[in-house]
Order: structure tokens, then sequence, then C-alpha cells
């Protein structure tokens, strides 16, 4: 099913792809809401590395013009991932924010002690 | 975290990261970096400062109105630099159209709105970024 | 059992990824679609067009400035919300 010579070649699409898999693994299976964070940010870095990748030209320089007989990499991926990581930074403070709030008012992080929480408020009333 | 090596390493990095930072900033339009990278290292500098002395020392070198001053200019100044390219009938956030001098090829007073384009958005980076860190660690201001 | 489910998805969907990637053009290649006439017009102009060395600072505070603006917007929304969030 696999070719491999190919996924060799196309390695740094490929670790791109573990990373997303390893953060999506973390925002599976932990209920922390501080460690489903980190995953998020670790899956924004794989989507990071895959669009930069895609720019790469073998034996390719920084796109620093002005200089003679080098080949440059496409700099249209790093100029649009930009506007990714700024709305990655956004997000995550937004979202520490919400978790701060929670703290506050259920005295725990974890989002399968929450659900229960709500459950025994939703009994009571 | 009120370790007296952590003070006195952080007292002597400060002014270079800040120097790097500000290198960064002023050189975008020459070297990698740009605004918002340089801005983020400036606001490294800051929380660095914030961790080492806590958030009352830090209050007192950057108030939090001069930094909401300092964010809201960088966002004007931005506006008004693409509004100079309407009023002088060309589109909006033009550069050479709209009749800004674009100098020599790496000097450091180049490519017209570019430099002042790079240097509010590096100023607006570091003061939001100071304002988010200082917002989300208010709880431990007492501690 | 939470965490089997959770294996079993990740492996399906790290298998399709994978099968993407292995027919994706090759990583560095020049003839790549991706290094189109656009890329090109970007490296052979932008100092003439702007004055800047830096392609990529070109690019954002020139070309697409328009998009920069959206993205101090953005800051200034997080800021926002977070002292909607954090004040409330």
């Amino acid at each position: 099913m696999f070719d491999f010579v190919k996924l060799w070649d196309n390695s740094f699409y490929a670790m791109a792809i573990i990373l997303f898999l390893i953060g999506f693994w973390v925002m599976l299976t932990h209920s922390n809401l501080i460690k489903k964070v980190i995953g998020m940010n670790i899956m924004e870095t794989a989507i990071f590395l895959f669009f930069v990748a895609i720019g790469y030209v073998n034996q390719g320089s920084a796109p620093i013009l002005g200089r003679e007989g080098v080949t440059f990499v496409n700099p249209l991926p790093s100029a649009l991932i930009l506007t990714g990581i700024v709305v990655s930074v956004s997000i995550t403070a937004f979202a520490l924010a919400l978790i701060i709030k929670l703290h506050s008012y259920y005295g725990t992080v974890d989002a399968d002690e929450i659900a229960q929480l709500r459950r025994i408020s939703d009994d009571s009333e | 975290m009120r370790n007296i090596i952590v003070r006195v390493i952080a007292r002597v990095i400060i002014p270079f990261i800040q120097l790097y930072g500000f290198y960064v900033v002023f050189h975008g339009h020459l070297s990698p970096g740009g605004g918002f990278a340089g801005g983020t290292i400036i606001a490294a500098s800051l929380i660095l400062y914030v961790l080492a002395f806590g958030l009352v020392a830090e209050e007192k070198r950057v108030p939090e109105r001069i930094a909401q001053i300092i964010e809201s200019l960088g966002a004007i100044v931005y506006v008004v630099i693409g509004l100079v390219g309407v009023l002088v009938g060309a589109q909006f956030l033009g550069n050479k159209i709209a009749g800004f001098p674009l100098g020599v090829p790496g000097r450091i007073l180049s490519s017209g709105s570019i430099l002042i384009l790079t240097i509010a958005i590096g100023f607006k980076v570091a003061s939001t970024m100071i304002t988010l860190f200082n917002h989300l660690i208010e709880d431990e201001k007492e501690g | 059992m939470k965490n089997f489910v959770g294996f079993v998805v990740l492996v399906v969907i790290g298998v399709m990824l994978l099968l993407v990637v292995q027919e994706m053009p090759t990583f560095g290649d020049i003839n790549n679609p991706v290094h189109n006439e656009v890329a090109e017009r970007y490296l052979e102009d932008a100092v003439k067009d702007t004055g800047a060395l830096n392609a990529v600072s070109a690019i954002i505070t020139d070309y697409r400035a328009f998009d920069t603006l959206g993205e101090i917007t953005v800051l200034l929304t997080a800021i926002a919300a977070l002292l909607a969030v954090l004040r409330s």
C-alpha cells in the first residue's frame, strides 16, 4: 500500500503528518484542558511546518534578494503562514482565558470532572 | 522564581534581548525577521522581566496605560499610512504608487512605507503580547 | 476503551494522510506546481517594486498589506475578547 521511496522523498510532509497525529492524540485522550490546548498548538505547528515545507526548493536560500546566482525558496507560503501564526497565538490566549474562568467557577481544569459537576447540578435542580 | 541567580541573569540579559528585538524590527526589510518576529522578541524580554521580578515591578516600568496607547498607536499609524495612498489618489496601502521614496535597496532608510509599517507592527505586537501575558497571570499579583 | 477507539481513529486518519502525502509532488523539486508565476513575479520584481531586499517583508507589508491589517485586527480582537472574558 505504501510506496516507501516516495514517502522518504516526501519525509518532511510525512513528519508534519506525524506531528499532527501526535497533537491529535493529545487532544483526543487527555481530559485536562491545558493539555488539550498544548495538543492544539502541536497540531497548528504541524500545519505550519507542512505549509512552509511546500515552498522549499532544493539548495534554495532564504528569500533575501539582491544576490546573484542563488536559488530562492518560494516566499509566498512563509508570508501567508504569518497570518496563521497570529491567529494561533490569539486563539491560545483566548482558550487560556476561558480555562482560567472555568477554573475559578468549577475549581478544576479537567473536562470530565467539569461534565460530572454540571450533571450533578442539573440533577439537583 | 524570586531566585537571586534568576534576577541577576535576567538583569544582565534583558538589554541584549531588547537590542536584538529592535535590530530585527528595524532591519525587517533587509534581513530575515520583520515586525511580528521582532515584536515577539521584545515582548519575550518583558515577559522574562515579569517572571524574574514579578508583575508589580513590571507595572512600574511599562504601565498598562502606556502599553494600551502604544498598541492603539500601532494600529492607527498603520491605517494612516494606508490612507496616505488614498489621499494622493493611489490605492489603499500603496507604496511606490503612492509616492513614498524607495531609496537605495540595502540601506536602512529605504523601501518607503515598508519600514514605517514594520515598526508600527513591531511595537503593536510587542505591546499586545505583554498585555495578553499580564492579563493571563493577573491573579498571581498578590503572590 | 476510550484510548482504543482514539487509537483506531488516529491510525485511520494517519494512513489516509500518509497515502495523500505519497501522491504529492516531490519535496523540493523546482518544477512543483507551487513555484508558479506568482512566486517568480515576487522574486524578480520585489526589489524594483518595493525597494525591500526581504521578499517576505515585501509581500506582507506591500503586496498584501491589507492582509496584515487583518492580522492586526485579529490581535486587537484577541485582547478585546480576553478582557471581556476575564473582567466579566
